[in-house]
């Protein structure tokens, strides 16, 4: 059925009028779109979709090579549970340790990591010569194109207690060497700094491009008026760029729950564990390696689901102030 | 032209410094990977190299580059690299062309569903069982097609499709012209910019990631892409196994061959990406655009 709109006019008279198109004039003046959809959305519902269907696995006893349905809940003294293994989670040292390390290592990365770009995208509009600022942006993007793999293999190199590059610096400066791997709260700060060093560059791109919307008749008044470089940073470019940090630190701060796998996978080593392994690390290792199926999936569930609920808070956040979700 | 003050060339000169500062702290680390991949053993084990090679010699790579595991690895990543980006590139289009059009019935739904995957996801077991019920683990496929759209990736792409005005569409479609015609005809040719930024993001995905082989990959190291071998490698996983496998005799390898392993798996991409950096900002500035 179409759309329809009913109007009364001055006279008393309903008016009605179609709007939209029927699903049958949809289809035969759209059909050939709807072909070019049926891939999308079967990539869609089968990788996206039916993957949900298993995460009742999370309520239930795992056994090999029965079908899902079959599964008989998860019980405990022989009476249904169904969230014993979120119970079982929540009593597991390793995973509260995972958890609490998930957010403890992004909310540093969101401390050090989010105000870097902006900082350097301030300086390289500071810069005069074209020529050199170009050189300088291509140099600062290259971290972005190296695997965890090499940037963890760079990092152990570099940072090595005995004959790194970094603690070679400090001896020839008079300082001890610092162990930055193997003690745990150093590997911390190595791993913060390399998350910098891997995303400064890269995450300028977009506060470039917002300061290249600001408007340059508000520098040059401000020149007129003697404003200095500083006070046109502080007082012109900053709030010209305030609506997109804001929605960045916004939708950044939706992404605490979360975590990549290949970064703290590539960086963790033996001796750091107690600060390294975090949720998705542990569900590998829990999951994938030991086939602890039930217990990982709630886990997983349960960082969805917190994750969920901080993305959906920092877009309404976001909308309230006006600016675009990720919606 | 106004003369610059005193003190603001001093401002100036400061900025430069802290960018040549900053370059130097960007490119430190691959100039000592490189030093080692070029260094005599000698100098190594003495600790001497930094960011210049001694001993220089090329032995390191000559080992790499005539060992037939890397150059079996080196061609399988860059063939896998190509189709999934072939692949997704196509994806991506089909996906983002039918829902520019505002009267598409559906289109809603389909936005909806989309936007719901943005925000959940079953997690890494749920995923694992699927790909474990589908067949796919320790199947080569399992690398392609799991991750052959990326919605961050098509919302980009549709954004750039609304900055095509609908007059060109409309009078091709007045002209006779199909929709699939209209899309390969006008749409794809005028996009060029966004499909060699996209073209760069899935491919340097797909050369740099390992997590997926890692989980989903494991007798079959055939398949394994190079970016998994180097992790086994530089963390000597099974270091006599993977040493023996790799072609090498010794258990744990020499550090210039293990820098010459790490520059042979990065330097492709750092020879591809500033030529594209004109494209990527495009594409990174469009993503974050208002549509």
């Amino acid at each position: 059925m179409a759309k329809v709109k009913t109007y009364t006019d001055d006279n008393g008279n309903n008016i009605i009028v179609k709007t939209g198109i029927t699903w049958g004039q949809s289809f035969k003046k759209y059909w050939q779109l709807y072909l070019l959809l049926l891939l999308p959305i079967a990539y869609l519902l089968i990788f996206k979709y039916t993957p949900m269907r298993y995460i009742v696995v999370a309520f239930k006893e795992y056994k090999l090579n029965m079908p899902l349905k079959e599964m008989p809940w998860a019980t405990t003294n022989k009476q249904v549970d169904y969230f014993k293994y979120f119970k079982k989670a929540f009593q597991n040292p390793d995973f509260l340790r995972a958890l609490r390390n998930t957010v403890k290592l992004n909310l540093l990365d969101l401390i050090c990591g989010f105000p870097a770009p902006i900082i350097f995208a301030l300086i390289l509009n500071e810069l005069c010569f074209k020529r050199f600022k170009k050189v300088v942006q291509t140099i600062a993007y290259m971290p972005h194109f190296l695997s965890w793999v090499i940037i963890a293999s760079l990092v152990s190199h570099l940072f090595a207690t005995n004959d790194g590059l970094v603690n070679q610096m400090i001896n020839y400066l008079g300082g001890e060497s610092i162990s930055f791997l193997g003690d745990p709260t150093n590997w911390v700060r190595t791993y913060v700094a390399a998350g910098v060093w891997q995303n400064f560059g890269w995450g300028s791109i977009i506060y470039l491009a917002a300061i290249a919307g600001i408007n340059t008749e508000l520098y040059e008044a401000a020149s007129v008026d003697g404003a200095g470089r500083f006070k046109k940073m502080w007082h012109i470019t900053l709030p010209g760029i305030k609506p997109t940090i804001v929605v960045l630190l916004i939708m950044n701060l939706g992404y605490i729950m979360g975590g990549g796998f290949e970064r703290p996978f590539a960086m963790k080593n033996n001796l750091v564990m107690e600060n390294a392994e975090v949720i998705s690390t542990f569900v590998y290792k829990v999951g994938i390696q030991q086939l602890k199926f039930p217990l990982t999936t709630a886990v997983g569930l349960f960082q969805s689901v917190v994750g969920l609920f901080f993305l959906l808070t920092a877009n309404t956040i976001s909308r309230k102030l006006g600016e675009r979700g990720i919606w | 032209m106004k003369v610059k003050s005193t003190s603001t060339k001093i401002g100036d000169a400061v900025f430069v410094i802290i960018c040549i500062l900053i370059s130097i702290i960007c490119i430190v680390p691959m100039l000592n990977l490189a030093a080692r991949s070029l260094s005599g053993t000698e100098f190594l084990i003495r600790h001497e190299v930094y960011i210049w090679p001694k001993g220089f010699n090329l032995e390191a790579y000559q080992t790499v580059l005539s060992d037939p595991k890397y150059q079996r690895a080196f061609v399988w990543t860059a063939f896998l690299t190509l189709v999934c980006t072939l692949l997704s590139l196509t994806m991506t289009a089909l996906c983002a062309y039918p829902l520019i059009f505002p009267k598409l019935k559906g289109r809603g739904f389909i936005n909806v569903l989309i936007t719901i995957t943005m925000f959940f996801n079953a997690g890494t077991i749920p995923n694992y069982l699927l790909m474990s019920d589908l067949h796919l683990l320790e199947n080569p496929l399992v690398l392609i097609i799991p991750a052959c759209l990326s919605i961050y990736n098509m919302i980009i792409m549709r954004s750039f499709f609304y900055g095509i005005p609908d007059s060109l569409r409309e009078s091709a479609e007045i002209d006779g012209a199909s929709h699939i015609k209209v899309l390969w005809k006008i749409y794809i040719p005028l996009s060029k910019p966004v499909f060699a930024s996209l073209a760069l993001f899935y491919a340097v995905g797909r050369w740099n990631g390992y997590g997926d082989a890692l989980m989903y990959i494991k007798t079959q190291k055939q398949y394994f892409p190079l970016q998994l071998l180097l992790y086994n490698i530089l963390n000597n996983v099974n270091a006599v196994e993977v040493a023996a496998q790799e072609g090498f005799m010794q258990p744990g390898l020499k550090d210039s061959l293990k820098a010459a392993t790490v520059m042979f798996a990065t330097v492709p991409i750092l020879l591809i990406y500033p030529w594209l950096q004109r494209y990527f900002i495009a594409g990174v500035t469009m993503g974050a655009v208002k549509e």
